[in-house]
């Protein structure tokens, strides 16, 4: 199969303009005889499902958790990026795709990141006119503030809690279709398999986590907002139950996953205080504005940082980036963050930690300015660690905080099944090998609010809107697969529990295919996870029944295919013999300890096809053509 | 640390339920109360025993789902927080600490600590929520709004609907959860058009799902882990006086 990724023809700019005239459109009066399945409800999937639902299309959505309004994009605290330009500071839709792609160390698609950066701006009027409160000026209008990687403002925020609100603005959007019965919404169902029915996708079948119903839907496309796979890692600051179940399951039913590798550790989360740890906290990187990031000097020095006189310390990304300083990339400042610690000079109990340190800017602006700006986060910290960061710099360690990688989907966000998408952090497409700041909101608004909206009339108008047929028997027979690996799961009764499969999957996937990866540790690691998925399937230990609602299953489950997941992880982290962005090979780096990517031979995106269990996936390459930009080693000096 | 748990164990909705005594032994303050309880449940998987059954999901305190009633109060002892993010620090060595599911009629108990609060969606589908069409805008600073009043809608806005309120109330009154939302829309320009018919049809709504009515004695706010004032319940309440006046005009 070759990979097309129907990117419009003509000049960067025009690209869009052209493509949506060129789609082909659904009649209003038989849009609602086309059904649409939405999975997930953060902010893909809520603004996907709302969308189509207002264009008259039939929705069903689904979401884990007891309510839509909970999907895990409500943690996202710093804000979204908008190429508004509203500070006139030279910002531009054209400066927000360069940075993107630049940010993403030129593994992403320029057409798609263009794409991001022009609907930006509509995404701030659309939030705005919802009712969403960013934060304002004395005078009225959108405030703005700076995030990494970029040298405009150009980030809209609602203090802490951006992604909160902008989630609640698209779950209010979703209710009212919801109210209107445009919407159907199912609360507390998972998906675990998805329908295929002459290649196109046609249905999914979910269980109801309450009663345990094992039950099949049928539509005439599938979207995937099911978000990232941080949770492979054991520890991340995803939510408890973020998974890869619904994207890997589509894996295996024929959708190619891309760039698995890519995964983005963010720099500044509260450090690890013991194995009961059961996730990790993010600080937000707006953060960085305002906080100076330093170790001691000397290595092993463990005073109290009051004790350290200033010029013992080593502000080290002020030091090596004096340009952007700390407002460096995430992966640069990540990386940074553990060659300090790896040479001896990190702090705290484990010396697994860099300071970030408010005491310069308390004394510049005073204690109230900063609590107005970063109140929530810092009472966050004092709650989790007990001390007070206004009175001591906090602790920050990197963490799996989002993952680039994701089902490989063309210029109209299909996956390489017909009639499946992808949305959102579930899709490889916008951020190349690392993200920036504030542009996951971006991008998953963007997804559902401005591309699916018109892309999906494109797949549907080819499609006769007769209703899909369950009786076909793939229905029954892929619902007969997920009854039959249910009741294996709960067959085993070993002697390991869940949650210690999945923290020694963590274990092997931080140590050997985390913020540092070498061939000879991928190659180990690629053994450990191949005995550890032997062993969880003869090993696990599973309680009671499926007709209840039983959150050892739903764990099982999703641990099942995280172990998998890490195995392409690994495979493709082997395969990218460079280094970039958030993939950083020890091999590969230039003499100052940067990532060195190798255009010659991996300017593309890797795209794994799954061939059948224990069968050797096959890779797919789509190559990168870069025509506005030029490649270069990336900067932030 | 060792504590003593005393924990509401129910097999499902329509089975009767009981407090079960767990001892949770090892445990580091450093934990999170439901890390503490993780531990209990690995403890019992081992044993072969069912673990105990809890919504929880971002364990950072922003998406409301945890809810447990611990030692009588919502979410705990302390002021400001969520379950998620209340710290065994804030117990001693050798305390016995009860833990329950929110109680509220329109809350029935799914299983153990888990309970159903969809009533709250559907108030929200009644109304909370400003009926624009994706893609049908104006310039975002074609709207300017004074700061302090963007800045108690967001006070407002901060809710994560996480039902502490009712369970806090002793009438399981759900109007401060109802007055974040009106009140946010009710400050906005933007919520001023289905002004009057938002708060009529939310009311409404919020009655239909058997929540009780308000007695003012403020135990909703002083639980709220967003700390969402009470004066919002006023603005309801004039919101609402205001909508029925102006419709028995009509």
């Amino acid at each position: 199969m070759k990979l097309d990724s129907k990117i419009p023809d003509g000049p960067l700019a025009e690209k869009w303009s052209r493509h949506k005239f060129n789609l082909k459109l659904v009649n209003p009066a038989n849009k609602r005889k086309y059904d649409v399945i939405v999975v997930g409800t953060g902010l893909a999937g809520a603004a996907a499902a709302a969308s189509l639902g207002e264009l008259g299309y039939n929705v069903k959505a689904f979401c884990f958790q007891d309510s839509p309004r909970r999907a895990h994009s409500i943690a996202a605290q710093g804000g979204i990026n908008a190429a508004k330009n509203y500070r006139n500071d030279g910002d531009s839709v054209y400066r927000l795709f360069y940075d993107t792609v630049k940010g993403g160390d030129y593994r992403a698609r320029e057409a798609n990141v263009y794409r991001l950066a022009e609907v930006s701006v509509n995404i701030i009027d659309q939030c705005v006119a919802q009712g969403v409160p960013f934060a304002r000026e004395y005078g009225g209008l959108l405030d703005n503030r700076s995030f990494g990687g970029a040298q405009v403002s150009r980030t809209f925020y609602a203090r802490g809690q951006t992604g909160q609100q902008l989630l609640l603005g698209a779950y209010s959007a979703l209710s009212r279709m919801v109210d209107e019965g445009k919407v159907k919404m199912y609360a507390r169902t998972e998906m675990l398999d998805l329908v295929v029915i002459d290649g196109h996708a046609r249905g999914i079948v979910t269980r109801d986590l309450v009663t345990g119903a094992i039950e099949t839907h049928s539509a005439h496309a599938v979207l995937l907002c099911t978000g990232g796979y941080g949770n492979v890692f054991y520890l991340s600051t995803n939510a408890q139950g973020s998974n890869v179940t619904a994207a890997w399951r589509a894996h295996k039913k024929g959708a190619f996953f891309g760039n698995p590798c890519f995964t983005q550790i963010h720099p500044t989360c509260i450090p690890v205080t013991g194995d009961h740890q059961s996730k990790l906290t993010l600080m937000s990187e707006s953060l960085r504005n305002d906080g100076r990031v330093w170790v001691p000097k000397a290595a092993g020095d463990k005073r109290h940082p009051s004790e350290i006189p200033e010029n013992e310390r080593d502000y080290f990304l002020e030091r090596k980036y004096p340009s952007f300083g700390n407002l460096v990339p995430r992966d640069v400042a990540s990386r940074n963050a553990k060659e300090m610690c790896d040479e001896g000079r990190g702090v705290g109990q484990s010396g697994l930690a860099v300071y970030l340190d408010f005491a310069d800017s308390i004394k510049r602006l005073g204690e109230n300015a900063v609590r107005a700006k970063y109140g929530n986060l810092f009472d966050m910290y004092h709650q989790i660690t007990g001390e007070n960061p206004y009175k001591e710099p906090m602790r920050i360690y990197p963490a799996v905080h989002y993952t680039m990688g994701g089902l490989w989907v063309d210029y109209n966000l299909m996956t390489t099944i017909p009639g499946l998408y992808a949305l959102g952090e579930a899709n490889f497409s916008d951020h190349g090998a690392n993200r920036l700041g504030a542009s996951a909101l971006m991008q998953g608004l963007a997804d559902g609010y401005f591309v699916i909206p018109y892309t999906i009339g494109d797949y549907l108008a080819t499609i006769c809107p007769k209703p899909v047929d369950t009786t076909h028997p793939e229905f029954a027979a892929a619902k007969k697969r997920v009854e039959d690996r249910i009741q294996t799961l709960l067959s085993i009764k070993g002697t390991k529990t869940v949650t210690e499969y999945h923290r020694e999957l963590g274990k092997i996937m931080w140590e050997y295919c985390g913020m540092a990866r070498n061939e000879e540790g991928l190659k180990k690691a690629l053994e450990m996870i191949r005995s550890l998925k032997a062993d969880f399937w003869k090993n696990v230990n599973v309680l009671g029944t499926n007709e209840e609602l039983n959150q050892q299953l739903e764990r099982a489950g999703r641990v099942a295919d995280f172990i998998e997941l890490g195995e392409l992880m690994v495979i493709d982290a082997l395969n990218r013999d460079e280094s970039c962005g958030g993939h950083f090979r020890e091999e590969f780096q230039t003499e100052e300890g940067e990532a060195k990517r190798n255009d010659t031979d991996f300017c593309y995106v890797a795209a794994w096809e799954y061939t059948g269990e224990n069968q050797p996936e096959v890779l797919h390459k789509e190559e990168l053509k870069f025509e506005n930009v030029k490649l270069t080693q990336r900067s932030y000096k | 640390m060792n504590l003593t748990l005393k924990v509401w164990r129910q097999k499902d909705a329509s089975s009767a339920g009981k407090m079960v005594t767990y001892p949770a032994q090892n445990i580091s303050p450093d934990m999170s109360f439901l890390e503490m309880i993780d531990v209990v449940n690995e403890g019992l998987v081992k044993k072969g025993e069912e673990p105990i059954a809890f919504d929880h999901d971002c364990r950072e305190g922003i998406c409301g789902m945890c809810s447990m009633f611990i030692n009588g109060r919502p979410h705990g002892p302390k002021q400001g927080i969520t379950t998620c993010q209340l710290h065994m620090r804030s117990f001693k060595d050798g305390d016995t600490i009860s833990i329950e599911p929110w109680r509220a009629k329109a809350f029935p108990v799914v299983k153990d600590l888990v309970v159903d609060r969809s009533a709250f969606d559907r108030i929200i589908q009644a109304g909370g929520y400003v009926s624009v069409n994706t893609g049908v805008t104006i310039d975002a600073n074609a709207i300017p709004i004074a700061k302090d009043i963007a800045d108690e809608a967001f006070d407002a806005a901060t809710c994560i609907g996480c039902g502490a309120c009712v369970a806090a109330c002793k009438n399981a009154s759900a109007m401060l959860f109802l007055s974040a939302k009106v009140s946010q829309l009710a400050l906005l320009p933007q919520g001023q058009v289905e002004r009057d018919k938002r708060v009529e049809r939310m009311i409404d709504q919020m009655e239909d799902e058997g929540f009780g009515s308000c007695t003012n004695t403020g135990a909703c706010s002083a639980e709220c882990p967003k700390e969402i004032g009470q004066h919002h319940i006023a603005r309801l309440n004039r919101e609402f006086i205001t909508a029925k006046i102006s419709s028995s005009n009509k």
